[in-house]
């Protein structure tokens, strides 16, 4: 059964990657929204945490959030998929549930 | 007899300090804070901005919310300046643990350390927190 999970908190703010990273099961998607996409980006103080998660999950960064708060593509961590409006519904579609940490 | 809000008289002049503390656009606080910090300047009022922890977000460059479907605020900043707002600090901390440099923000900012920020937020009469 696979899951995806949504964090839409910035992991400077909010402890909600953390927690989320520490209950999604191996194999589970991770798609960081909003203020979470803070959490995809390279050379943060957080960068080693998603890095870590990248062994056990796909990982996926909402590009139009991305580029609302002035940072591109290319300062996503290595290995994190950038999507846009319609990958976010195909990632909906593609898992069974979908489990949003606010 | 006087009203109590001319108590202190006409031509009072306070130090405010806006403390911001929140990214753009995951919440309403960043463009609150301009909204407010506007209307003190408009009192010609001793206003500066504080910008420390996921605060210093609001002044990344290249901002674009085209794909988002919200205003984007952030020219507001540059524009600070025409309304006297001139003094923008920003928290040296807290731009490394996010990875950014002062190249990376849209205006020109003061770059201090936590201590030397808490030293003037001391020094201010009146801090409103966003």
């Amino acid at each position: 059964m696979s899951m995806l999970h949504t964090v839409n908190k910035s992991p400077f703010e909010r402890n909600t990657l953390v927690s989320c990273l520490g209950h999604a099961t191996a194999g589970s998607a991770i798609l960081l929204i909003e203020d979470g996409v803070y959490g995809a980006l390279e050379g943060t103080a957080h960068s080693d945490l998603l890095r870590g998660a990248l062994a056990d999950h796909s990982v996926y960064v909402l590009g139009p959030d991305l580029n609302a708060r002035g940072m591109t593509d290319d300062q996503v961590i290595e290995g994190v998929s950038v999507v846009d409006y319609g990958g976010f519904v195909d990632l909906t579609e593609k898992h069974e549930k979908v489990q949003a940490w606010l | 007899m006087s009203e109590p809000w001319e108590e202190e008289g006409p031509g009072t002049v306070k130090k405010f300090m806006y403390v911001n503390r929140k990214a753009p656009y995951g919440t309403i606080y960043a463009l609150e804070s301009l909204e407010v910090v506007l209307i003190a300047a408009a009192f010609e009022q001793d206003v500066s901005m504080a910008f420390l922890d996921d605060g210093v977000y609001q002044l990344k460059k290249g901002q674009d919310t085209k794909g988002i479907g919200q205003k984007n605020f952030s020219p507001t900043y540059r524009a600070l300046e025409g309304y006297d707002v001139e003094k923008l600090y920003v928290e040296a901390e807290s731009l490394a643990e996010r990875g950014l440099s002062e190249d990376d923000l849209l205006v020109p900012v003061e770059v201090m350390s936590r201590e030397a920020l808490a030293e003037l937020m001391n020094e201010q009469e009146v801090i409103l927190s966003f």
